[in-house]
């Protein structure tokens, strides 16, 4: 059994953005960079099932720059058996569609069973990727999977909807998962994986190889959105923080009388 | 223009969603057509004409059917733009019809600017302005942020809709996540732990804050996923929707999954390291400091006052 696993690598979100010249995108400097977390439950889910389906193999497939690489080298710390690195600096430029399609131009004809990827990216966050690649290859896609088990080519799994309820979906493989928050707790690789991780196969291709798609759509502007205002932002030592609060919370509500 | 409105339905009901696209085609001055596998039987407050599949032959979530069957009312209707709400439904169809449709496909939609799309990016600390390349688009609406003006009205023009083949996808039934436990709802403060908490042990300097100003304490999504907190804590879409006169927000960004579902709070408190983070704007006071050091000192000077 053969499975994909895509994942992203994203910027901390806890990182100061600044827009970067083009006024397009953010600039990529200053940043620390991680696995796109709903991608850490794909990879995790890849890993589950091979330890199931003993002759499973996992590959996982990063489109970025150099950089990435250090991304990718997690996830098969982590225990996916090999990666593509899909080489292009400016992925970024790229839309989903294009993005969806460079996936779906190295998957095709490679008999993967599932392919996994994350429900959305923390930074552009469209949750199109999986879903388009299903439509490429002619999959079947399930989306914003919360539970997963497989058995003997079928995939029964919870998608999570709004307000706490849960839809049961089956469907046969091949197909696409894309993975939702809180679907595995995803391992940290250990200082064994870690090495083990340096020997195994890491191929890369240029995007060039695997771009055939034009863009639909383009980035016009990024920009801060307008500060809602009213709100006010206390700084300082603790203690007087903390009493300020206190006083606040006398005079704008009535909890503390 | 005209715009065809997916709208929503969830067992027999329609969801209040739908009526946001109708406010997004308005701001457009667009015309509208709608489209629903629902029931007859509960019909969406709408004055248009209506393509009706039923729920009960075609299932609430069928994907390949529900794609098969939208794209039968755009070869009839011809409209320029498709609108489905950001929601479970909504962004795992809306792919699906775009590239049948071959037309560009924008992610939860917050605004307009200059007749173009704005999109959040980043947890919602940027916004991107999208600029569209082919004639036909397909949009996701972010729940919310479009919002009716008037209540809704009208009695729809119904088209029924025969059910096509079903899909490779099979839908089994509902699945309710297990209720009792602590009502949020009825807490007058809610003092919530985000991941900013940084481990397990630090969820009991939260719920003594909460303690000291007499409420309940609850969480953010991660809190509850890495299960330092039950799931009937959680705040937000997939949790629980609270309007307490206090919501207190310690090492939570204030992504738009958890500001959904506290933002009607009364008066809002956030405290975190991060001047920038999103919850700022929302916050009525935000606390820039390490919730660590004072959380237990805000709960210390409460309970000797
Ligand atoms: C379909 C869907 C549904 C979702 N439903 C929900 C939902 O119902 N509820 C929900 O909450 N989320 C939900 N989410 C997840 C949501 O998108 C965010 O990932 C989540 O809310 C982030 O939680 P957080 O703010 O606790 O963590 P983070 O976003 O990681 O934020 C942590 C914050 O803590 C701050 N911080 C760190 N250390 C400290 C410190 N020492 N002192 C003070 N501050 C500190 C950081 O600056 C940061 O702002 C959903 C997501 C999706 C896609």
């Amino acid at each position: 059994m053969k499975i994909l696993v895509c994942i992203k690598q994203v910027p901390d979100m806890e990182a100061k953005f600044k827009i970067d010249g083009a006024g397009t995108w953010y600039a990529r400097t200053d940043l620390a960079w991680r696995m796109n977390e709903y991608d850490e439950y794909a990879v995790e889910q890849a890993i589950q099932l091979k330890e199931q389906e003993q002759e499973a193999d996992i590959t996982v497939l990063c489109i970025g720059g150099e950089q990435v690489k250090e991304t990718i080298k997690k996830a098969l710390a982590m225990g996916c058996d090999r990666a593509v690195h899909v080489a292009m600096e400016a992925v970024s430029s790229l839309e989903p569609l294009q993005i969806a399609g460079i996936i779906a131009e190295f998957a095709r004809d490679q008999g993967f069973a599932l392919i996994f990827t994350g429900m959305q990216s923390q930074d552009r966050g469209s949750g199109q990727v999986g879903l388009l690649v299903a439509e490429f290859l002619t999959l079947p896609a399930v989306s914003t999977v919360v539970e997963f088990a497989y058995e003997a080519g079928m995939a029964t799994v919870r998608r999570e909807l709004e307000g706490g309820t849960r839809a049961c979906v089956k469907v046969a493989t091949p197909a696409v998962i894309t993975c939702q928050l809180g679907l595995n707790s995803p391992r940290y690789p250990t200082l064994p994986n870690i090495m083990k991780a340096k020997k195994k196969e890491l191929r890369t291709i240029p995007a060039g190889e695997l771009l055939k798609v034009a863009p639909r759509q383009e980035t016009a502007k990024l920009f801060f959105p307008e500060k809602r205002g009213g709100g006010e932002v206390l700084e300082g030592e603790i203690g007087e923080l903390a009493d300020r609060v206190i006083q606040i919370l006398k005079e704008k509500t009535t909890v503390l009388s | 223009m005209k715009s065809l409105l997916i709208a929503e339905s969830r067992q027999g009901k329609v969801l209040g969603g739908s009526y946001e696209l109708m406010a997004f085609a308005g701001e457009l001055a667009s015309d509208t057509v709608m489209f629903l596998v629902g029931s007859k039987e509960a019909l969406p407050a709408y004055g248009g004409r209506l393509y009706l599949a039923d729920a009960a032959e075609v299932g609430d979530y069928n994907p390949e059917a529900h794609r098969e069957l939208i794209l039968q009312v755009i070869a009839e209707e011809n409209p320029e733009m498709v609108l489905f709400c950001h929601s479970s439904y909504g962004w795992d169809l809306a792919p699906r019809v775009a590239s049948a449709l071959g037309a560009a496909q924008v992610s939860e939609v917050v605004a307009l600017r200059d007749g173009m799309p704005v999109v959040p990016v980043c947890n919602g600390k940027l916004r991107r302005q999208v600029q569209v390349a082919t004639t036909r688009r397909v949009f996701t609406l972010q729940a919310g942020a479009f919002s009716p003006s008037a209540e809704p009205s009208g009695t729809p023009e119904v088209i029924k809709m025969a059910a096509p083949a079903p899909g490779r996808v099979e839908f089994c039934g509902y699945e309710q996540a297990a209720v009792g436990g602590v009502d949020l709802g009825k807490a007058s403060v809610v003092v919530s732990a985000g991941r900013g908490i940084g481990k397990p042990e630090n969820v009991k300097m939260v719920a003594e804050l909460a303690r000291a100003l007499g409420g309940e304490y609850g969480a953010s999504r991660p809190v509850v996923d890495a299960e330092w907190v039950e799931h009937n804590r959680q705040v937000g879409t997939t949790g629980q929707s609270v309007a307490p006169k206090l919501y207190v927000a310690c090492g939570i960004s204030g992504a738009i999954q958890h500001l959904a579902g506290m933002k009607k709070s009364e008066f809002i408190v956030a405290i975190n390291t991060d001047r920038d983070a999103p919850i700022g704007e929302i916050a009525d006071l935000l606390v820039v400091a390490d919730l660590k050091q004072f959380v237990p000192l805000l709960t210390a000077k409460l309970q000797a006052r």
